[in-house]
């Protein structure tokens, strides 16, 4: 492993980031290690107004994974940018801003907005949630909806500023989904969110955590495979050293951590130590 | 990195002993870093294996800073579910993942007020560091645990110690008198003058202690258990509806932004009613 690494055009100092919604605002994770040791956090989805999330319970445990359905809870873009991105960047953090939009108009501007705020690193367009239908955002189900999302957020970022898209691990339509949102100008692709499943009660939820490790690992290795220039951050169930290695040998240039850090927050950083001292 | 007094810290505990009283089981750990950082009010976040993702979140029952083992700590475990149950089986030797303390603690009050605490079944465990703590700034404290049943009650001899007066209320009338929180409260509050009342059980029983507080003109804290996926503060998994100082509803984690809100600031009836956090 040679660090740093290149990742969308940008110099990152470890390959491991810490995936949307499970850093919190990057307050509570950074009791546990230093944010800027990470390649990157990246933020819970972020929309243009304020969001309250959805009906408890929220998440719930199941083997080797959690559902969860959050529902996209979060201050808004005003808050976010007021209070919780200089607190980040204060920190020494690479941050890429994960954003959810109702319309192309929503992503367009939250596109702009955090285009002109000092200290982020990128965005990270979320083309994934798994309870889209309940959330409300803009429903991408076809490839080409993400990518005139990805084309709406393109255009009114500043140059040098990467989008990077966040696609469904879905082995039958990744390759489709990774190849059309890097034509609409994604930096990099995200594969993948947590995967579209039901909570005990029927309402839609996520699927996430080492219960999907296999999946997504199948879905690094397609997009790698079609498309070998892409570069692709990996993402589903890793908490280990050796999850990380094999996302790497399967062609990601970075990963994500998630769920592994709600079951022990240190995981992001120990991830970093380890990947340094035993390449 | 964060540098308060209080941080959090997260470390592998050791079981020191286990005893099962009642329906319970109270474990003490060995827990380097968490005892000199605790409050009362604070919890701890255990893992229960590694097939169990979700962590369980645990009142602090008791600590020592230092003794001949070291930094311990002790937790109250009502063994109802699969991840309790795995805390309940711990044999002494055991190793456990620990994350605390967590959480936002009672706020104390500065002047020597009469106050009353108020613990249902397990939850009345963080009631006893806060008597001690409210003690030593010379407040009155009376105490009021309650239980479905006495084996669900939590040392009730004890309670005597660490209060002047205790009322004891179980659901059977098997010890104490017969009835839940909301039937002697009222009378509690009156004959203690009180200007602070602190409460840790269900939110139903939370509910009814924040109403009767504000009949009785007093401040309350209570420490609401939600069903906790991280405990931490990451997943935004325990939502609780309030009102923030600013008059704005929203909604904040149980987690980090409590667990302990006050009474008057919940919005209680848009809080869905659950499986408390020990019940997993």
């Amino acid at each position: 492993m040679v660090t740093p690494i290149e990742l969308a055009g940008l110099t990152l100092p470890s390959p491991i980031l810490v995936a949307s919604g499970c850093g919190g605002t990057g307050r509570e994770l950074a009791a546990y290690g230093d944010l800027a040791a990470l390649g990157g956090f990246v933020t819970r989805s972020i929309t243009v107004s304020a969001r309250p999330g959805g009906a408890m319970p929220r998440i719930v445990e199941t083997p080797s994974g959690f559902i969860n359905a959050i529902g996209l809870q979060n201050p808004g873009l005003d808050h976010f940018l007021a209070t919780e991105l200089p607190w980040l960047v204060q920190q020494g953090a690479r941050v890429f801003v994960s954003i959810a939009g109702k319309s192309l108009g929503e992503y367009a501007e939250l596109a702009r907005r955090l285009g002109r705020s000092p200290g982020v690193a990128g965005v990270e367009v979320n083309l994934s949630a798994p309870d889209a239908s309940g959330t409300g955002v803009f429903d991408v189900r076809e490839p080409f909806h993400a990518a005139s999302v990805v084309s709406a957020v393109q255009r009114d970022l500043p140059r040098g500023m990467p989008a990077i898209a966040k696609v469904r691990s879905d082995v039958g339509r990744v390759v489709e989904s990774a190849r059309t949102v890097l034509e609409a100008g994604a930096a990099a692709v995200v594969v993948g969110n947590a995967f579209p499943a039901a909570l005990p009660d029927g309402r839609p939820g996520g699927l996430s955590g080492p219960a999907i490790r296999p999946l997504a690992l199948r879905c690094v290795a397609e997009v790698h495979a079609a498309l070998p220039e892409a570069q692709i951050v990996g993402a589903g169930g890793i908490g280990t050293v050796d999850d990380v290695r094999s996302f790497l040998d399967a062609g990601a240039t970075a990963v994500q951590v998630g769920t592994a850090l709600l079951h022990d927050p240190t995981t992001a950083t120990r991830l970093v130590a380890e990947l340094e001292d035993a390449p | 990195m964060t540098t308060s007094p209080y941080a959090p810290v997260h470390i592998t505990g050791e079981v020191l002993t286990t005893r099962k009283v009642g329906a319970f089981r109270h474990i003490t750990l060995v827990a380097p870093g968490i005892p000199e950082r605790f409050r009362p009010g604070n919890f701890v976040a255990l893992s229960t294996g590694a097939d169990r993702l979700g962590r369980r979140a645990m009142w602090i029952h008791r600590v020592k800073p230092t003794g001949g083992y070291g930094a311990t700590i002790e937790l109250v475990v009502e063994p109802v579910g699969p991840g309790t149950r795995w805390l309940a089986s711990l044999p002494t030797g055991a190793r456990v993942e620990i994350t605390g303390p967590l959480g936002r603690p009672f706020a104390l009050p500065k002047e020597p007020v009469s106050c009353v605490l108020v613990g249902e079944g397990y939850a009345a465990a963080p009631m006893f560091p806060l008597a001690e703590r409210l003690r030593e700034r010379d407040c009155a404290v009376t105490l009021v645990v309650a239980a479905v049943d006495e084996a669900h009650l939590l040392s009730a001899l004890e309670a005597r110690r660490s209060a002047r007066a205790v009322t004891v209320v179980t659901g059977d009338g098997s010890i104490g008198s017969r009835g839940t929180v909301a039937d002697v409260l009222p009378d509690v509050l009156a004959k203690a003058q009180a200007e602070v009342v602190y409460a840790a059980g269900s939110s139903t029983t939370l509910h009814q202690v924040a109403s009767a507080a504000e009949q009785a003109g007093a401040w309350s804290q209570t420490a609401l258990e939600q069903p906790m996926a991280c405990g931490t503060g990451l997943c935004q998994g325990c939502a609780v509806p309030v009102v923030g100082e600013d008059g704005v509803a929203r909604m904040v984690r149980a987690c980090v932004d409590g667990p302990v809100f006050r009474g008057d600031r919940v919005r209680w009836d848009d809080l869905e009613p659950r499986v408390r956090v020990g019940s997993a």
